[in-house]
């Protein structure tokens, strides 16, 4: 079983995290802290698993991790897993990311915040895996966004016309807001290390 | 075009985000969080409605809030509300909010199960998704009362679509792991084992996480999944990639759902029908004949997924050991990732290795790659693989190799990582003691460690060495001269002063005959490190210097000056003090003769589990400890003995050197002979279990509660007992029939349950039956045998009689083989109330004024088997002065007296 999937960047900010077992909020926290503690001071390189810290569980957990650019991808989970299994299910978490965002960033996992969680739930649904299949996967999140298009063709013109005028007072749209640390692209995600 | 478009995103939201990122402290941050929060707030208790586009972005801000690690304690009735939305978008967010921020909130939980409610019976296969989703991530009691009996009818309903297959598969997998009580199996159960030959392979790789977990809670039931998902794998396995389109992975086909198969097959043993197995076989070969030939593709991806693969097929392999061929290449394919440059794959050969080593197939294979494993020991860079390396030493050491293998890692440690040296050394440790040829070396060994590593030597291991040195004679001066040449290096850990104090105080006489380490030199050697040393380190050497006293009387006058000076007898530590004022009134009052018997050499100790063994399993979690072989050569494993009480707890302080026999006798034999005397009781007690009983004997039959209590907050799984009687009993006449009932399976942390036995004695007996006990506690199996205290006596009826009836009865049993008779020692002291007390519950009646004699106690009962009777006459004669009793035993049948004899002699 996965009991969370993390997602932080090089300094620690959480980008995402989905607990699929139920701890405090400060537990989270702590877990992330702890998490990000593990896996950000070892070298590149070495393997992509560790066992897991004392919060999650402690030596039955494992945690298997991927750093892309300023990423790192975590899942935590118990020993009916396959290491090099969720390594894959990673790998096509982050090729699916890369497919709906079109070159993702970190940004757009900042941004998106919902969309990254509806992506997500088509993969894993409760600590299982739901579909490894990334066309499948697209095909559920584009029809998604389909039907989200066609309420907003109806309902949200509105607000939308109201965005439009206000967008227009604004220099740049908010993707580009200056944000000082970090836009760095995940370059060619196939050839990572 | 991409699935998601950007620049729609809701334009709040976004300026928030960036704000937050703007800020330039954390308490700029929480200032414009709260301003948010605030206005969040005000919006939400507004008059106005807010329309859903309003409170999508509202609901957003506040996850992303609570994603930087903030509270959020409003917001849930708006997200409640969302979910009756009609709108896919709210809905989705509400759903979102919920599956993020509601832990199991009981008042919510009932509006959000309506929303659900509805959702599930829509017929829309999106709303039933989120619906699903929902409840598989809260997963809360409450959900599972209101749909556990739905959901399977979705799962195996033939109008389902894919998708909400899928989904229903896991929402009721999350139910069946969190209350397994209210997913009641039925119908549906064999429909869902289909579900492996669906047309849809994400229908396959939903169910059959599902299955597996149902199968190993219910293997009978689900036994049908093995035929089918072996023939799932043959087509997998035998296909041309292109046959399985969009699940092909990098050339790989299906490598996810291949991996769950064979996970899933690892709940069962092999397949008994031979086509099945043929064609498993078949399907175990073609995937290791794949490793062998040239990848598809250079892309790491790629050897992932077919390494993934491979890995599980090896795990099947070693999970069934049973087939000699595919172990022996199984453990080839591992030696040649042992070597290969990417790291994953060499830290997971290691890993699978380790399991590998157990079987007694692949043993001999595994010791064969020795060398890269002590090679990888050494020049891994990655701590973590480095680990798994010392593991895998650890479990393929044997008599053979120990010597080599103990020696590297005690290399090792020298240079090993903060991290693991602890573990390091225990197993050192253990493999130095199982697979110690001559004593001499594993003291060596031990004493190296504590030099190498003293700070990392727990407790345990130094209490282990005592223990053995104290139990093998002829260790004892070796150990001596060597303790004393560690002893004088000019810097040396406290924990070797520890065993150099405790071993000098009982064996320095077996080395005081060299003038170099005469007595003086000892002591003054051991009191040179005193004023280095902790204070429990000092207490022990105050123990070892009132031993001394009572080997080399030589020393009394310098150690007693030691003690009477101020910093022992005044010291401001109250243990200390004791001890320095005890010993000193000890060594000038006692007698030499008390002074030997309070001071006597400690009696062996019993034997029991290596409590370094036990500390390492509790260091790495239960089922942890990768040597299972360990366990299993120890009988009784893990239960059998009495924790692990270090030999400081018995070394004595002058008041309770007596106590000192009690502490040490504290084992089962112990427990099993007070009941001898008494019914009702603990039988057995450690850190996971106790065991009471309560027992009833009327004529020849019984009746025994068992209560077998879970002490700890795990569940034991698979809880078993069986009631056997040993060899004698069985093999010419039954003499005793014992019936009971299973038990439940399962005893949930701090539960205690009750089996009762029912027993008939047939003929006289002197073997008591054994208890077998074994549970799993975490993933370790647990083995206990217990004798139980079921004895002759327990089926004496009291007989009355005159001091004339019973000398004349006393006259008519006077064949010498009739007779049973044993002096010894008192044990326990001879008050004559508690004496009286115990042969009253000894079952025979207590006759008074029959001996002439007032101080003599008589007894006469009858044994009663469903055979026949058996009279006994019983006589005890206390010797207060010497502390002495004399038992005699008459009884109508010998094998009785002499039983009744042992027993008696015992409890007195």
């Amino acid at each position: 079983m996965i009991k969370a999937i993390l997602i932080f960047n090089n300094h620690g900010k959480p980008r995402l995290s989905k607990f699929y077992e139920h701890y405090s909020e400060d537990t989270e926290q702590q877990i992330i802290r702890e998490t990000f503690h593990l896996v950000s001071k070892r070298d590149e390189n070495v393997c992509n698993f560790l066992e897991g810290g004392m919060l999650i569980g402690g030596s039955d957990y494992r945690l298997i991790y991927r750093h892309y650019a300023t990423l790192y991808f975590v899942f935590c989970v118990d020993s009916s897993e396959s290491e090099l299994g969720i390594l894959d299910l990673i790998q096509v978490f982050v090729e699916t990311l890369d497919k709906c965002f079109e070159n993702v960033c970190e940004l757009d996992l900042i941004f998106h915040v919902d969309k990254v969680h509806n992506i997500l739930a088509e993969m894993v649904m409760g600590g299982m895996v739901l579909e490894t299949n990334m066309n499948e996967i697209i095909t559920q999140v584009d029809s998604q966004n389909k039907m989200e298009k066609s309420e907003a063709g109806i309902a949200g013109a509105p607000a939308r016309a109201v965005s439009a005028v206000k967008n227009m007072n604004l220099p740049e749209m908010p993707r580009n807001i200056n944000i000082g640390d970090i836009s760095i692209k995940v370059p060619n995600l196939p050839s990572f290390k | 075009m991409p699935a998601v478009s950007k620049g729609d995103g809701m334009r709040g939201l976004a300026v928030f985000i960036s704000d937050i990122r703007n800020c330039k402290s954390k308490e700029a941050e929480i200032k414009r969080i709260n301003k948010e929060l605030a206005n969040i707030r005000s919006k939400f208790k507004g008059d106005k409605a807010l329309d859903g586009y309003s409170k999508k972005k509202y609901v957003c801000k506040l996850l992303f809030i609570f994603l930087l690690g903030h509270d959020i304690d409003f917001g849930h009735m708006e997200a409640v509300n969302l979910l009756s939305s009609n709108k896919y978008t709210e809905k989705q967010i509400g759903y979102l909010f919920i599956s993020v921020l509601v832990n199991s909130n009981s008042e919510l939980i009932r509006l959000i199960n309506n929303a659900i409610k509805n959702d599930l019976s829509s017929r829309n296969p999106t709303f039933m998704c989120l619906a699903l989703h929902c409840i598989a991530n809260v997963g809360s009691r409450e959900m599972a009362e209101a749909f556990a009996s739905e959901i399977p009818r979705i799962l195996v309903a033939g109008d389902t679509m894919d998708s909400v297959k899928q989904s229903a598969a896991l929402c009721l997998l999350r139910l069946y792991k969190t209350s397994p009580d209210l997913v009641l199996m039925g119908e549906w159960t064999s429909r869902v084992v289909h579900l492996l030959n669906d047309q849809h392979m994400g229908v396959v790789t939903a169910a059959i996480s599902l299955i597996t977990c149902l199968s190993q809670k219910n293997p009978d039931e689900f036994k049908t999944c093995v035929s089918l998902a072996v023939s799932r794998l043959s087509r997998i396995v035998s296909s041309a990639s292109t046959d399985l389109q969009d699940y092909t992975y990098y050339f790989v086909p299906a490598p996810w759902l291949s991996c769950k198969l064979l996970r899933l097959l690892q709940c069962y043993p092999p397949p008994e029908d031979g086509a099945v197995k043929g064609r498993l076989v078949e399907c175990l070969e073609t995937i290791l004949n794949k490793a062998q030939e040239p990848p598809k593709s250079k892309k790491v991806q790629h050897s992932n997924a077919k390494n993934a693969i491979l890995f599980e097929a090896i795990s099947l392999i070693i999970h069934y050991d049973s087939e000699p061929n595919l172990l022996v290449r199984a453990c080839n394919q591992l030696g040649q990732f042992l070597q290969h440059r990417e790291t994953n794959l060499r830290y997971l050969a290691l890993e699978s290795m380790c399991t590998l080593a157990s079987s007694e197939f692949s043993h001999e294979a595994v010791k064969t790659h020795i060398e890269t494993v002590i090679n990888a020991l050494k020049t891994e860079r990655d701590v973590s693989v480095r680990q798994r390396a010392a593991d895998l030493l650890y479990a393929m050491c044997d008599r053979s190799n120990a010597k080599q293998i103990v020696a590297e890692m005690l290399s090792y440690l020298e240079t090993a990582d903060y991290s693991i040296r602890e573990e390091m050394v225990l197993k050192v440790a253990i493999l130095a003691e199982k697979y110690a040829v001559d004593y001499s070396w594993y003291v060596d060994t031990i004493l190296n460690l504590i030099r190498i590593a003293g700070d990392y030597v727990s407790e345990e291991v130094w209490y282990r060495v005592i223990q053995i040195v104290i139990n093998r004679d002829d260790v004892q001066g070796y150990a001596a001269k060597t303790v004393f040449e560690a002893l004088q290096a000019p810097a040396c850990h406290e924990n070797m002063v520890k065993v150099g104090g405790y071993i000098l105080g009982e064996f320095g006489n077996l080395i005081a005959g060299d003038p170099r380490s005469s007595p003086l030199v000892q002591f003054n050697l051991l009191h040179s490190k005193f004023h280095l040393c902790s204070v429990p380190t000092r207490a022990l050497l105050l123990s070892a210097y009132i031993k001394f006293i009572n080997l080399f009387p030589e020393t009394k006058a310098t150690i007693q000056e030691v003690l009477r000076c101020d910093s022992q007898i005044r010291n401001s530590d109250v243990e200390l003090q004791q001890r320095a004022v005890e010993y000193l009134k000890l060594s000038s009052i006692a007698s030499t003769d008390v002074l030997a018997t309070v001071l006597e050499e400690m009696p062996p100790f019993p034997e029991r589990e290596s409590s370094i063994l036990a500390k390492l399993k509790k260091k790495k979690g239960p089922g942890a400890v990768s040597v299972p072989e360990l366990d299993d050569k120890r009988e009784g494993g893990e239960l059998n003995g009495g924790g692990d009480r270090g030999p400081d707890t018995a070394a004595m302080s002058a008041s309770n050197a007596v106590s000192r026999y009690v502490l040490v006798a504290s084992s089962c034999l112990f427990m099993y002979i007070g009941f001898v005397c008494k019914n009702n009781g603990v039988l057995f007690e450690n850190q996971l279990l106790q065991i009471g009983i309560k027992s009833e004997y009327r004529q020849n039959l019984g009746r025994m509660y068992l209560f077998y209590g879970n002490k700890t907050s795990v569940q034991f799984a698979s809880f078993t007992t069986t009631v056997s009687c040993p060899g004698e009993l069985q093999s010419h006449i039954l003499s005793l029939n014992v019936q009971t009932k299973p038990v439940e399976p399962l005893v949930e942390g701090g539960a205690q349950i009750q089996q009762v036995l029912n027993i008939e004695c047939l003929t006289d007996f002197s073997e008591a039956p054994l208890l077998n006990i074994k549970f799993r506690y975490g993933g370790a199996l647990q083995n206990l045998s217990l004798k139980l205290p079921v004895t002759i006596n327990k089926f004496f009826q009291p007989t009355e009689m005159t001091s004339h009836d019973f000398f004349q009865r006393w006259k008519q049993l006077s064949q010498p083989q009739q007779e049973a008779q044993k002096i010894f020692k008192a044990n326990h002291g001879m008050d004559t109330e508690v004496l009286k007390a115990k042969l009253l519950g000894l079952g025979t009646a207590l006759l008074d004024d029959v001996d002439p004699n007032p101080e003599n106690y008589v007894c006469a009962g009858v044994i009663q088997t469903k055979g026949q009777q058996v009279g006994c006459l019983l006589r005890l004669e206390p010797n207060g002065q010497a502390q002495m009793y004399r038992l005699t035993l008459r009884c109508s049948k010998d094998s009785v007296s002499m039983r009744l004899c042992e027993l008696l002699a015992q409890q007195f």
